[in-house]
């Protein structure tokens, strides 16, 4: 039997649908037994949204004020007093599952592997290294406490329908004080989330300029498109650090991924290889991008944008 | 004395295109150009800001792999580390890798021993992407951990430290001592010039065998193959906007 953990993400009101992606990479496993724990100051809106996640058994909500937000040295005491019992501790592979999930494995002294791209037993699991150019199989000695963090690329979210029992767990751990959340910047954006988007228009160094970078907007606007960024536009200030998309930025798996302006490093490409239909728009015929792209369109973007929004309106 | 502690880890330098053996069983890496990880130089970069800013003393290097792992801490001196230390690995056997629980199990007996207020080591490896030393490690010393750090400031006691989260940009304030890890936009790391890897060629390099440290090392994992990742196949190149548009909605996309 495996007793499978997962750390549920969210923002105080709303499931992360990486959650949900975690529960499907468990059920992988046919003998996989469901629990999600839900850290919060107010767990029960999140609670019932994991109860109803298709799969889980059992919902644990640890209830205190310490867990408002995600500090990893907070929350990983109090899932290492619960995790005790279970065989596989998982999170998903965002910045808050990186984060917080090696912590928890250094409390487990049960070793993490980290971005799983595929459970193929109950110690056998598949992740990519080198910036994805290389998968791994790797082997956890049997009988060994696991931890990991999913890929949310590679998986699907799972299905709702469940009816997982809710459970108040309170273990007895002094929480430290050292670490102070003092702001996150306000995500104030009505577009879908880039991560799990459907469609993502992205921009990269080309776009010249924020305001020339609006454009990627305007056309996502068009398509009801996130937007994403590769990190050449991100550290030249076009857009913001939280659209950059490739190896360390997000990985993403949209059915529509709208290259503009890209060039295609392997870091970037790193973050889209698992994106159904990519589109490649760009200048340089010769870019790496076209190599990797469903449709592929050579051209000045400044002219070929336009023109798009006007086709899709 | 105020000390820093910087992790310098020696991987196939990020500009190389790697390749598999034949056999699955690795990457090839003879004959490959080899180089700090760049997410460490960004947290040597910081730590050198920081005691040029005159809020630490001394910077230290410390690398953990095999004795080839010395030539990237003398990168690491060149660039302005007083002094680097090397928990040197067996040049063969199981020992050669050590995992990330073992790695920050023998940061933690640098960390008990040199008593730094800081340790700074780059959010992730470029070769195994694990992402994992720094959390492990702060978790191990009991202290606080700021990992993807895009800014840091240190006012006496604390740090606080902008980090880039999914949702955008998180500051937290954390007692020091503690740990950090850098992301990419903390900084840009300076050049090393010629004078400066003359010098330093006489900077203190101490030499530990991992051995003599009593970290328990075995492996928990075992890497069984190295496979190539699945090949996009290359699509077709259409003319025009117009055409591009008729193709996605063919299909449904738009």
């Amino acid at each position: 039997m495996s007793r499978i953990l997962i750390i549920a993400e969210h923002d105080g009101t709303h499931l992360n649908p990486g959650t949900a992606k975690c529960v499907t990479c468990a059920a992988g496993l046919a003998d996989a037994q469901i629990t999600v724990a839900v850290l919060a100051k107010d767990p029960a809106a999140v609670a019932a949204q994991a109860a109803a996640l298709a799969g889980v058994t059992k919902v644990l909500t640890l209830a205190n004020p310490a867990n408002e937000h995600p500090i990893a040295a907070v929350l990983a005491p109090q899932i290492a007093a619960i995790a005790r019992d279970f065989t596989h501790v998982l999170g998903p592979a965002t910045t808050f599952g990186k984060d917080l999930m090696p912590r928890v494995a250094a409390l487990l002294g049960a070793p993490q592997i980290s971005e799983i791209m595929a459970i193929e037993s109950a110690t056998r699991f598949r992740r990519p290294i080198y910036a994805g150019n290389a998968i791994v199989t790797v082997d956890v000695v049997a009988g060994t406490q696991i931890a990991g963090t999913v890929r949310t690329a590679s998986f699907s979210a799972a299905g709702t329908g469940g009816n997982a029992t809710i459970e108040d767990v309170a273990p007895a751990v002094t929480l430290p004080t050292h670490t102070r959340f003092v702001s996150v910047s306000a995500a104030s954006s009505d577009r879908p989330d880039l991560q799990t988007a459907r469609r993502v228009v992205s921009g990269g160094r080309a776009l010249g300029s924020a305001e020339g970078f609006k454009l990627m907007f305007a056309l996502a606007d068009k398509l009801g498109a996130a937007v994403g960024a590769s990190r050449a536009a991100v550290d030249a200030g076009y857009a913001p650090n939280e659209l950059q998309v490739g190896q360390t930025g997000k990985i993403i798996a949209p059915e529509l991924y709208i290259a503009i302006g890209i060039s295609g490093a392997i870091q970037h490409l790193t973050g889209i290889k698992d994106a159904r239909t990519i589109v490649a728009i760009n200048k340089d015929a010769e870019a790496p991008i076209f190599e990797v792209a469903d449709y592929g369109l050579v051209g000045d973007l400044f002219e070929i944008v336009p023109a798009l929004g006007t086709l899709l309106e | 004395m105020k000390r820093i502690l910087v992790g310098i880890k020696r991987v196939v330098d990020y500009n190389v295109r790697i390749r598999l053996k034949p056999d699955g069983t690795g990457i090839v890496t003879d004959g490959v150009k080899m180089s700090i990880n760049p997410f460490d130089e960004i947290a040597l970069e910081e730590a050198l800001r920081i005691r040029e800013r005159g809020a630490a003393e001394e910077v230290v290097a410390v690398s953990i792999g095999t004795g080839d792992a010395q030539q990237q801490l003398r990168t690491a001196l060149a660039m302005g580390a007083d002094r680097a230390i090397l928990v040197e690995t067996p040049a063969a056997g199981a020992d050669t890798q050590i995992e990330p629980l073992a790695a920050a199990a023998v940061l933690l007996k640098l960390v008990e021993r040199e008593q730094p207020m800081l340790v700074i080591l780059g959010k992730q490896a470029i070769d195994d992407d694990n992402s994992q030393t720094g959390q492990i490690l702060a978790a191990l010393w009991d202290r606080p951990q700021a990992t993807f750090a895009s800014k840091v400031e240190l006012t006496g006691e604390t740090a606080r430290v902008t980090r880039e989260v999914d949702a955008g940009l998180e500051t937290l304030e954390v007692d020091l001592p503690a740990v950090l890890t850098t992301d990419l936009r903390l900084n840009e790391p300076r050049y090393v010039k010629l004078p400066d890897i003359m010098k330093a060629k006489k900077k203190p390099l101490e030499v530990v065998p991992l051995a003599n440290l009593g970290v328990a090392t075995a492996r928990k994992t075992t890497v069984v193959r190295f496979e190539p990742p699945p090949q996009r196949r290359k699509g077709v190149m259409v003319k025009d906007a117009a055409e591009l548009v008729a193709a996605l909605h063919a299909k449904g996309l738009v």
